[in-house]
C-alpha cells in the first residue's frame, strides 16, 4: 500500500479548523442546512408578498413567527416519532387518529375529575400502547406497515369514539383544566418563558435528546440498520421484531405527547380532530429530508419540514390567496422536496 | 450466410472515457468479426462495464469511433443500440416478471397494424427463434416469472434474435446457472455462431472462457492489454494479462494446523434442504464445502447460523448442545459472510462503520451510548488492516467498490471476533487481486486456530486453499477428504452424481 506513509487521519493533517467550525461540523449542520436555506427563503418571500399585495408587514412580525412555532408543535413533535419510523423503513398513517385517541383520553380523565397528575401519564401511555400495537402486529402477522397502520387507523378512531361517546369531551377549562396545560402552547405572555411558549421549549428539548438518540445510542444503530436492509440486520443478531415493537412503543410516546399537546390548543378532545394529520406529519419527514425506502431522516430537517407546513399556510392566508391555492402550494412543495432528493441522491451514487 | 469468420462485425477504435479525474477507459481498441465469440476479461474495475456501456449507448465516449457492420455507430441510448443490432444481457436479468415471454421480447418493438397488436406475426417470429435456439418446447404466452433464470436467459437471446441483433454481450451470465445449464446456455451461443452473429462474452470464471470462446481480450486499469486467438494460449497467461503477475501468488499460502472440534453436527436437516448432514469443524482448519448451486451448501450454512430452521438433528457448539439464532450464535463465536453482498450481507446506505459495528457494539457502548470517537479509530485500524480503499470510515457502503465491500463484510465477522467463520462465496465477483487477499485472510485465520467453513462453486480456489473438502448434492453432505483426495474431476462426479466414490 502506497497510502501506508500518509498519515493515520487525513483530517488532522490539514489546517487546524476553529473551535467553532469544528463545533459546526460536530454537530452535523450540513445535513438539515438545505432545508433551512429553503425555509428562509420562502419566508423572505412570504414577506415581501405580504408587503406587495396588501402593504402590510405582519407575515415577518416576532409574533407571528412564534405563533407559528406554536402552532407546528403538534405536528413536529409527532414528526420526530415519524422519523424514527421512516429510519426504520416503516410508516405509520395511524399517527393521526392516534393522536386524537390521545387527547381525547386527556379530556375525558380530566372532565371526569382525575386531576392532570392521572390524565397527562395515561395520555402518553395511550400513545405508547397505540404505538406497541402497531409494532407487534406489524413484527408477529409479517404485514407491512402500511396495511397494518391504514387498520389501527380506523381502530383508534373507533375506539375514540367509543370513549368520547361519539361527541366532544369537553372538561371545565376554569375547574378542571390546570392553568399551564391549557396555556402550554399558546402565546399568551404570561406563560412565555425568553418569549416561547412552554411547549415550544418542551419540543425542542425534545428534538436535542432525539438527535443526540439518533447519533448515540445503539439503539438507534439498529434501527438505521433495519431501515437500510432488514436481511443484514437479521443476519447481525438484532432481535427484529422486538426492535420493531420498540421502537414503534417509542413513536407512541412522541404521539402521546402530541395528544396532549393537541388538547392544550384545543381545550377539548374529540376522536375525529386528528383525521388528515398523518398526511401533514408524514409530510413534514419527507421535506425534511427523510427517505421512505428507510435509512434516511434527520431531527433538525423534520423540525424545518413541520415548521415550513405552517408557514405555507400562514403565509398565503396572509397574502389572501384563497385556501385551495394553499394546498396546491404545500402539494407542490412536498413534491419537489421529493424530487430534489432523488436527484441529488442519484447525482450521489453516480459519482 | 456468412461462411468465414473473418469478416469484421464491430470494431472499437481509440475509445477513451473519464470519469472526473479517473481514466476509466484509454485508448481502448477492440474487434468482433462474425461468427466469432470473443471472450472480453480483466478484474473487476479493469474497464470492462464501462466499456459495455460505451458499446451500448448508455455511456458517450470522451473519444475514438465504433464502426457496426462498416458504418459509423453511435447510439444515443440502450434501446437504440438494441434497434441498431447490439443487444446486451445482463447478469441481472431484464425481464418484466409478470408480462408474457411475448410480451418481454417485443418490448418496445411491437408489431402493430393501426395500433392493434398483430399477436400472430409476432407469436411465429418468436417460435421461430426459439425453435432455432433449440427450445420450442416454451410456450409464448408464458409469464416469466413461472420460468427458471436458464430459461429467463433464453427468453433475452430470443430477443435478440427477433430484434435481428448483429452483436449479442454476455455479461456474466453464467453467475447463476448450474453447470447443466451453463452447457445449455454453450449449445445457444454456438447456434448464434452458426447465424453469424458476433458474440462478446464476459467472464469471471476462465474455464468457461476456454470452452466457449474463440478469442479474447484483457483489459487492465482501463487500457487492452493483451488479445489475439485462445487456442494455445493457457489460463496462467490470461491471468498474468489480468493481474501483472504470476498465478502462483495467487493463493499465497499461510502455514496452520488443524486443532480440536468445535462444531459437531449431526443429522441436521432444514424444511427441505440439507438432508441428514454430519459434519465435524474444527479449529485451524479451512473446511471446503463443494457442489453444484442449490445443493444445499448455503441451506447448510444458514441452518447452522440459525437463519434458516432446523427441523431435525443436532448442533453441537464447544460439546454444548445449541439451538442456532443469529444472536446466540454470534455469542458462541461464529460469523457469517453471505453469498448476497446487496440484498443481505451489507446494509448499503449505512457507513461502513455501522456495518463493521453492527454484530458487536459492546465495545464502545456504555450505557446503551456508543463513544463515537473512539468506535471511529477502531474502524480506522480495521480499514488499515484490510486494505478497504475509503475516503473515511463514515462512508456510506454503496459507494464502494465490490471488492472493498466484501472487505467491509470480512471485517465485521473478525470485529464480532469470531472463532468460526462461515463464508458462502466469498469470492464471488470481486477482481483477482482482492480474492488473493481474502485467500491470505483464511490462512491466517487458520492459523490464529480459528475454524474456517468455505462454501465455493469456483473448485480451483476450493483445491487451492483448503484442508479438508465436502460434497454436497441434493441436499445431502456425501463425502468429506483431505484436499489431497480430490481432483476437479471427482468433485464434480460426485457433486453430479449425487453418490460417494
Amino acid at each position: 500500500m502506497s497510502s501506508k506513509e500518509t498519515k493515520p487521519s487525513p483530517s488532522e493533517s490539514t489546517t487546524e479548523p476553529g473551535a467553532l467550525r469544528r463545533f459546526f461540523r460536530r454537530i452535523d449542520f450540513s445535513k438539515g442546512l438545505a432545508q433551512f436555506g429553503v425555509l428562509v427563503l420562502i419566508m423572505l418571500f412570504f414577506s415581501v408578498a405580504e408587503w406587495l399585495v396588501t402593504g402590510r408587514t405582519s407575515f415577518s412580525t416576532s409574533f407571528n413567527i412564534i405563533m407559528m412555532a406554536s402552532q407546528a408543535s403538534t405536528i413536529a413533535i409527532a414528526a420526530l416519532g415519524m422519523t424514527i419510523i421512516i429510519i426504520a423503513g416503516g410508516i405509520d398513517l395511524s399517527v393521526g387518529t392516534a393522536i386524537a385517541l390521545c387527547g381525547t383520553v386527556c379530556a375525558w380523565f380530566l372532565r371526569e375529575d382525575y386531576g392532570a397528575a392521572v390524565a397527562i401519564p395515561l395520555t402518553l401511555l395511550t400513545g405508547v400502547v397505540c404505538g406497541a400495537v402497531n409494532g407487534m402486529l406489524i413484527s408477529f402477522l409479517r404485514v407491512v406497515p402500511f396495511i397494518i397502520t391504514l387498520g389501527t387507523m380506523s381502530l383508534f378512531l373507533g375506539i375514540g369514539k367509543l370513549l368520547s361517546g361519539s361527541t366532544t369531551v369537553r372538561p371545565d377549562e376554569s375547574s378542571q383544566v390546570p392553568h399551564w396545560l391549557s396555556n402550554f402552547a399558546t402565546t399568551s405572555a404570561d406563560t412565555t418563558i425568553l418569549g416561547l411558549p412552554p411547549g415550544v421549549w418542551t419540543l425542542l428539548a425534545i428534538a436535542v435528546l432525539t438527535y443526540l438518540f439518533l447519533r448515540y445510542s445503539v439503539f438507534s444503530r439498529y434501527i438505521f440498520a433495519l431501515g437500510s436492509n432488514e436481511s443484514t440486520a437479521r443476519l447481525c443478531g438484532i432481535n427484529i421484531p422486538l426492535t420493531k415493537i420498540a421502537l414503534y412503543a417509542l413513536a407512541g410516546f412522541f404521539v402521546g405527547l402530541a395528544g396532549m399537546y393537541q388538547f392544550s390548543e384545543l381545550s377539548e378532545g374529540s376522536p375525529t380532530d386528528g383525521v388528515g394529520l398523518e398526511l401533514k406529519v408524514i409530510a413534514a419527514v419527507v421535506i425534511g429530508g427523510g427517505s421512505l425506502n428507510g435509512g434516511r431522516g434527520t431531527v433538525q430537517g423534520t423540525l424545518i419540514g413541520s415548521y415550513l407546513i405552517f408557514v405555507i399556510d400562514n403565509g398565503c392566508t396572509k397574502i389572501g390567496l384563497p385556501n385551495h391555492l394553499t394546498d396546491i402550494t404545500l402539494g407542490v412543495i412536498i413534491i419537489t422536496a421529493v424530487a430534489i432528493d432523488q436527484w441529488r441522491q442519484r447525482r450521489l451514487e453516480r459519482s | 450466410m456468412p461462411e468465414t469468420p473473418s469478416d469484421t462485425l464491430l470494431t472499437m477504435r481509440q475509445i477513451s472515457k473519464r470519469f472526473g479525474a479517473t481514466h476509466a477507459l484509454r485508448n481502448v481498441n477492440f474487434e468482433v468479426k462474425s461468427g466469432q465469440v470473443l471472450a472480453l476479461v480483466g478484474e473487476n474495475g479493469a474497464g470492462k462495464s464501462t466499456l459495455m456501456k460505451v458499446l451500448s449507448g448508455a455511456h458517450r465516449p470522451d473519444s475514438g469511433e465504433m464502426l457496426l457492420d462498416g458504418n459509423r455507430y453511435a447510439p444515443s441510448g440502450p434501446h437504440d443500440a438494441l434497434l441498431s443490432g447490439v443487444c446486451m444481457i445482463y447478469q441481472e436479468l431484464n425481464l418484466a416478471p409478470d408480462l408474457s415471454i411475448e410480451d418481454n421480447i417485443m418490448l418496445g418493438r411491437e408489431v402493430s397494424n393501426f395500433g392493434l397488436l398483430d399477436r400472430r406475426t409476432q407469436r411465429s417470429r418468436i417460435q421461430e427463434a426459439l425453435v432455432t435456439l433449440g427450445h420450442p418446447n416454451l410456450r409464448p404466452e408464458t409469464p416469466v416469472r413461472y420460468l427458471s433464470v436458464a430459461s429467463q436467459q433464453l427468453v433475452e437471446v430470443a430477443r435478440a434474435l427477433v430484434f435481428e441483433s448483429k452483436i449479442v454481450v454476455f455479461d456474466e451470465p453464467t453467475s447463476s446457472l448450474t453447470r447443466s445449464d451453463v452447457q445449455n446456455l454453450f449449445k445457444v451461443i454456438k447456434q448464434l455462431k452458426e447465424k453469424g452473429l458476433g458474440i462478446i462474452y464476459i467472464s469471471h470464471f476462465l474455464e468457461e472462457v476456454q470452452e466457449i470462446g474463440d478469442a479474447y481480450a484483457v483489459l487492465r486499469d482501463g487500457e487492452s492489454v493483451g488479445s489475439g486467438s485462445l487456442e494455445g494460449i493457457s489460463e496462467e497467461e490470461i491471468v498474468r494479462l489480468m493481474v501483472g503477475r504470476n498465478v502462483q501468488d495467487l493463493f499465497p499460502a499461510v502455514p496452520h494446523t488443524a486443532g480440536e472440534s468445535i462444531i459437531s453436527i449431526s443429522d441436521l436437516t432444514g424444511t427441505k434442504i440439507p438432508r441428514d448432514v454430519n459434519l465435524e469443524i474444527r479449529r485451524g482448519e479451512i473446511l471446503g464445502i463443494s457442489g453444484l448451486v442449490g445443493s444445499g451448501r448455503t441451506e447448510l450454512l444458514r441452518c447452522l447460523y440459525g437463519l434458516n430452521s432446523i427441523r431435525r438433528g443436532e448442533i453441537k457448539v464447544n460439546h454444548v448442545t445449541t439451538h442456532p439464532t443469529p444472536a446466540r450464535m454470534i455469542r458462541q463465536g461464529v460469523g457469517i459472510v453471505s453469498e448476497d453482498r446487496k440484498q443481505e450481507g451489507l446494509a448499503q446506505t449505512c457507513s461502513i462503520t455501522d456495518n463493521i459495528t453492527l454484530s458487536n457494539m459492546s465495545p464502545y457502548a456504555k450505557f446503551g451510548f456508543l463513544n463515537l470517537s473512539q468506535r471511529q479509530q477502531s474502524m480506522r485500524n480495521w480499514m488499515q488492516k484490510l486494505h478497504v480503499k475509503a475516503h473515511s470510515p463514515e462512508q456510506p457502503l454503496i459507494e464502494l467498490s465490490g471488492g472493498n465491500q466484501q472487505k467491509v463484510a470480512l471485517a465485521r465477522v473478525m470485529h464480532q471476533q469470531a472463532d468460526v467463520y462461515l463464508f458462502d462465496e466469498p469470492t464471488r465477483g470481486i477482481d483477482v487481486g482482492t480474492k488473493s487477499e481474502i485467500y491470505r485472510l483464511m490462512g491466517e485465520l487458520a492459523a490464529q486456530n480459528k475454524a474456517i467453513v468455505f462454501v465455493s462453486s469456483y473448485l480451483t480456489e476450493l483445491l487451492a486453499i483448503c484442508d479438508r473438502i465436502a460434497v454436497m448434492s441434493r441436499g445431502q453432505l456425501l463425502e468429506v477428504r483431505p484436499r489431497a483426495d480430490w481432483t476437479e474431476e471427482s468433485l464434480m462426479s460426485v457433486a453430479i452424481s449425487g453418490e460417494a466414490i
